[in-house]
């Protein structure tokens, strides 16, 4: 269990200001200067040291991630952009670090622009997040007020800029190139990769897009060091996580962990156990509505960190952690959610735009057991003939849900198009 | 220069090359929807997927560029399975309405279909259906066929220049649109019906008439503008259907305008079919011997300086040739191609060409427009402007009335002494005309047809003299012309010769009754209440202006109608050729003159067009050198006076109607009134 020294989001609750004053006090800004001293190369070095990899699902290494960024530039100037279009159901922990701790999103822009000679860092958050980018834009302000942004920074002699746009309300922005389109007044769509955004990104200048978190922890890795963060959680899945349980459990709650802390371990001591006890849980989806979900005799057992989870299967995405008790129809859940992603598929590309409309009505059918026994085959193979034919991850995103109901529960479905054979004969 | 493997073939290819070119180079062909050589890449309809060697997915070939030591392949388990699911997809929310459908027989979706396919649907949810859309009187959409490849907003966006096609919606209720239902206002929105695979944007004024398997194919030259758009028509029995783009990348690449393409009902409307003379103050059918004895009757005794001629602007080079032959036999010198009286110097090849050619546009750096505007006088160079423009590093600027051209253009003025002052370096536009390396400069007719034109096309060409537009290999002085016959009539010479009047000289004469009788040639576009009390031969295949004034009405041949030759305005002749006959009793109209002559006793030596072809040759040297350039040596032209300090106006009022077939046509009339305003745009009734 993670101990309470080693805790990045200290105000992860909002028991304290979110305020310049109060931040300082729990340690943001403290000697940022003094890092952006030591140089580019260090911080990145210090990041990559710290095995910390992107907190937005994917997983890449964020110390590698920023030393793709132009050493020198071509005349071009190069963006951070933070990715805070926080929309992945089940997950709300960006939301909570903007509201309660949005200075250290603030200082983490500066050191990690800084590090990949940025010169301005763009926040694209959810529109919805209405008062928590009120809260941002304030933050930054004081941060400007402070000197600690702008021209001379922290009066290490860089400039720097950090702004907010406000998104619109459209899941695929959530997508990295798809949010640079937004963030440049276009209709959200992915762009084709390459050119990726490091070469190409926003307004075609290097561009490097992060999750919040991956932002947020950077100051307190290179206050604190790359090898405290590595000492962290497992090999290869380091550090702390902020973990999003909700569902059937007892205490909803976000909350920081080490990485490869047990999924079991994980509900019972931070969300109060699953509602009527371990033994009534059904399944888990562990991070956020886009990985496959995984049954109880998985959650038993597993550890929550990007190898672990994919090694079942599965994947730590957000660390979203949905909980499913005994009570759940879990076929309805999973059509719920095909229907969202028909929603929120873009329609750029064919299979994606086709596929999610007929995955999500074969579902619809599949919940009422309206459906011959040769169709659960059918809807696999539609899975993946979107899976990996697609420009973004929209697609993957959409076909692995069904996969992991598929996979772990076909008895299920089987049982649900018997029981309603007859009333379809008649 | 990097190295690939494409199904076990090596091959060096450019770099940014992507994969499916270089597949294309070893002659594997990859199925796409999307994917347009002269479009932007979009990646979005999947269908191009191929297999890279250590990539954890099927990879787009059309967006990837090729990179060292790539293994691809192509005819793999994998991307045979990736392109079945794709076209699976493309299928369940399409209507596979193919038997009324109007791309049935030439659509990429059912041609790929046969190869992708599968035998019946998987699909058994409702399909989608969308509304239809307006997009305006030329482009018929099916909504529901919709693909989403986005060519056709990538085409108005890019090439046309008008981001008014655009998708709304996401996901599977993505649609295309002009957003609020209007019309498009581009001269160039019928290439879209090509460019669509499916049958979402056909042509509105095709439908339902004919299949394409039905139609005979010539290839053609188009003659609604100087251009010289490589066309193919396509016929059934004795009909024109349709008319659609040929390639040639030294043209029109494969655009045409929406003249070119949509005028052809013109073609069967206000058609002269037999031979008219008038009788008692009215024109009466009459029968060839009738007509040319008229003809006769009338010029018996007649002197040749009483006799002029005057050619169109959509005639054949073979029949300018032949008609000032009979002219010369005459006795006649009053002969001229100028209908607009442009005073361009017939002795001065490079004072009258396209010299810098219309590939060549895309070397420019910078463009002067003097009295022109591209987009309505030659729609489809004006998007090769545009394409040198997206390009990046091209500056233009325009002297001349103001217009919306798709490029950026600095509006310099519409002061004609602009020029002498750019001529001068007294201008900031000649700075940066002197520091290009490809300075171009396009005077059109709205300068040149001027009283003062004399004085402003010398003036022109000493701009570029002294804005070093002219270069070892390399002719920025440029005129843009309207008409079709121009540049070949005066290769042939079709102006007066010694001591002959021009247009303004023979319709002056026949006013004062100096000329007794006129000779036109098509010729609909001069005034002819000037013609006083002339006795006009009316040549030509429409009941315009020309024939309506006529005293002898020969019926000719329309461009589809007939076999002839027609110089481009960069001096390129191109073979036009017949498509199908020439309706009722009207002839091909060299031959036409050909008997003429023969019944005047002036019998011209010409049997064949093979004969009159080898004259042509004879006479200029690009007739023997057809689809190639003949360039033209430097020289200042003839001219002189003083530029007047009046604004240039208009060449062109009216794109859609600029000549006999073009009025006659419905749809261009529908097209004209839409762009005048007087129309009311047609909603569906989704337009809100």
């Amino acid at each position: 269990m993670l101990k309470d020294q080693d805790r990045i989001f200290t105000n992860l609750y909002g028991f304290d200001d979110w305020r310049l004053e109060a931040a300082r006090r729990r340690g943001d800004w403290d000697g940022t200067k003094a890092i952006m001293e030591k140089g580019q190369d260090w911080i990145i070095d210090e990041m990559k040291a710290s095995g910390l990899r992107g907190r937005g699902g994917a997983g890449f290494p964020t110390g590698v991630k920023w030393s793709f960024m132009p050493k020198k530039s071509d005349g071009r100037p190069s963006y951070l952009v933070v990715n805070a279009d926080e929309g992945e159901p089940g997950t709300c922990k960006d939301r909570d670090m903007m509201r309660h701790d949005p200075h250290k999103l603030v200082e983490g822009c500066l050191l990690a622009g800084f590090a990949m000679r940025a010169v301005a860092a763009y926040i694209y958050i959810r529109g919805e997040f209405h008062r928590e980018g009120n809260i941002l834009e304030a933050a930054i302000q004081e941060a400007y007020d402070a000197g600690l942004l702008g021209r001379n920074a922290c009066g290490s002699g860089y400039d720097f800029d950090v702004f907010v746009h406000r998104g619109a309300g459209a899941y695929i922005c959530g997508e990295e190139t798809a949010l640079i389109e937004s963030l440049e007044g276009k209709k959200g769509q992915p762009r084709l990769k390459p050119p990726f955004p490091a070469n190409m990104g926003v307004w075609g200048c290097p561009t490097t897009v992060n999750n919040v978190e991956s932002i947020a922890v950077a100051p307190t890795i290179l206050r604190r060091g790359g090898a405290w963060f590595a000492a962290l959680g497992r090999p290869n899945n380091t550090g702390t996580k902020v973990f999003c349980i909700s569902g059937h459990v007892n205490k909803p709650c976000n909350v920081e962990e080490e990485m490869g802390v047990s999924l079991k371990e994980l509900i019972e001591k931070h969300a109060g156990g699953v509602r009527g006890g371990w033994d009534n849980l059904l399944a888990i989806i562990p991070g956020g509505s886009s990985v496959p979900m995984i049954p109880k005799s998985i959650c038993d057992t597993v550890l929550m960190d990007f190898d672990s989870l994919r090694a079942v299967k599965s994947g730590l995405g957000t660390a979203a952690v949905i909980v499913m008790d005994k009570s759940t129809d879990l076929v309805k859940a999973i059509a719920r959610l095909s229907e969202f992603y028909k929603h929120e598929s873009c329609g750029q590309c064919t299979p994606c735009r086709e596929g999610t409309g007929w995955m999500w009505r074969v579902m619809e059918r599949l919940v009422r057991g309206d459906a011959e026994p040769a169709e659960i085959d059918l809807l696999l193979e539609v899975t993946t003939q979107v899976d990996g034919h697609t420009i973004c991850a929209l697609g993957d995103a959409a076909a692995w849900p069904i996969q992991g109901l598929i996979r772990h529960f076909r008895p299920e479905l089987e049982r649900r198009i018997a029981a309603a054979k007859p009333s379809r004969a008649a | 220069m990097p190295k690939l493997t494409i199904d076990g073939k090596e091959i060096t290819v450019e770099p940014g090359t992507t994969v499916l070119q270089a597949c294309e180079q070893l002659g594997i062909e990859i199925p796409r929807f999307c994917y347009h050589e002269r479009l932007s890449i979009a990646g979005n309809c999947r269908m191009c997927l191929v297999e890279q060697e250590k990539a954890p997915k099927p990879i787009a070939s059309c967006a990837m560029p090729v990179m060292d030591n790539m293994v691809i392949h192509t005819d793999t388990p994998l991307v045979k399975k990736a392109c079945e699911g794709v076209m699976e997809f493309l299928l369940i929310n399409h209507p596979l309405d193919c038997p009324i459908c109007d791309q049935g027989g030439e659509c990429d979706l059912q041609d790929q279909a046969m190869g992708y396919g599968r035998g019946s649907s998987r699909f058994h949810e409702n399909k989608r259906a969308v509304k239809d859309k307006y997009i305006g009187p030329l482009v018929k959409t099916i909504m529901t066929r919709c693909i989403h490849c986005t060519r056709c907003i990538r085409f108005s966006t890019e090439v046309a220049g008008v981001e008014e096609l655009g998708a709304v919606g996401r996901g599977e209720d993505m649609q295309i649109t002009t957003y609020l239902e209007k019309a498009m206002t581009s001269e160039m929105q019928g290439n879209v019906i090509d460019l669509c695979p499916v049958g979402a944007l056909t042509s509105k004024p095709y439908a339902f008439s004919a299949r394409p398997w039905e139609l005979r194919k010539t290839e053609s030259v188009d003659v609604m503008d100087a251009l010289g758009s490589n066309v193919r028509i396509d016929a059934r029995g004795t009909e024109v259907m349709r008319v659609l783009p040929r390639t040639n990348d030294d043209v029109n690449e494969e655009w045409i305008s929406d003249k070119t393409r949509f005028a052809c009902d013109g073609l069967k409307r206000q058609r002269l079919d037999t031979p008219y003379v008038r009788r008692d103050g009215k024109l009466k059918p009459a029968s060839w011997a009738e007509a040319f004895d008229a003809i006769a009757a009338r010029l018996n005794g007649v002197a040749g300086a009483k006799i002029a001629a005057i050619a169109g602007d959509l005639c054949d080079a073979e029949s300018m040739l032949l008609l000032k032959e009979l002219m010369a036999s005459l006795g006649s010198a009053n002969i001229d191609c100028r209908q607009d009286g442009a005073r361009l110097d017939p002795k001065n090849r490079a004072g009258w060409l396209f010299n810098s050619t219309i590939a060549g546009i895309e070397q420019a750096d910078a463009l002067l427009l003097v009295g022109c505007n591209p987009r309505k006088e030659a729609a489809v160079l004006n998007a090769r402007i545009r394409k040198r423009y997206l390009a990046g590093g091209f500056k233009a600027a325009s002297i001349g009335p103001k217009a919306d051209l798709t490029f950026a253009c600095e509006d310099l003025g519409n002061d004609p002494k602009l020029i002498e002052q750019i001529a001068a370096g007294a201008h900031p536009f000649a700075e940066i005309l002197k520091a290009a390396k490809r300075p171009m400069v396009i005077v059109g007719m709205a300068a040149l047809a001027r009283a003062d034109g004399a004085a402003l096309l010398p003036a022109v060409q000493k701009l570029a003299e002294a804005c070093n537009l002219i270069q070892e290999g390399w002719n920025g002085f440029n005129v843009l012309h309207n008409a079709a016959a121009r540049v070949g009539g005066l290769e042939i010479g079709f102006v007066p010769g010694e001591g002959g009047r021009d247009v303004a000289g023979i319709l002056d004469g026949a006013a004062k009754g100096q000329i007794e009788v006129v000779y036109l040639l098509g010729a609909d576009e001069i005034d002819t209440n000037r013609l006083g009390k002339a006795f006009v031969i009316y040549q030509g295949h429409h009941g315009d202006r020309g024939a309506h004034r006529a005293d002898v009405i020969l019926p000719g041949a329309a461009y589809t109608e007939k076999d002839g030759t027609y110089v481009n305005l960069e001096g390129r002749a191109q073979r036009g050729r017949r498509a199908v006959l020439p309706p009722g009793d009207a002839r091909e109209d060299w031959t036409i003159l050909r008997a003429l002559s023969e019944r005047l006793g002036k019998t011209l030596p010409y049997n064949t067009i093979g004969a009159v072809r080898e004259k042509l040759a004879a006479v200029a040297p690009c007739f023997a050198r057809v689809d190639r350039l003949v360039s033209a040596s430097w020289a200042v032209s003839a001219g002189g006076g003083a530029i007047e300090a009046a604004p240039f106006q208009p060449a062109v009022a009216d794109f859609y109607l600029t000549n006999p077939v073009a009025r006659a046509s419905r749809t261009m009339a529908e097209c004209s009134a839409l762009a005048a305003g007087r129309m009311p745009e047609k909603g569906t009734g989704t337009h809100g």
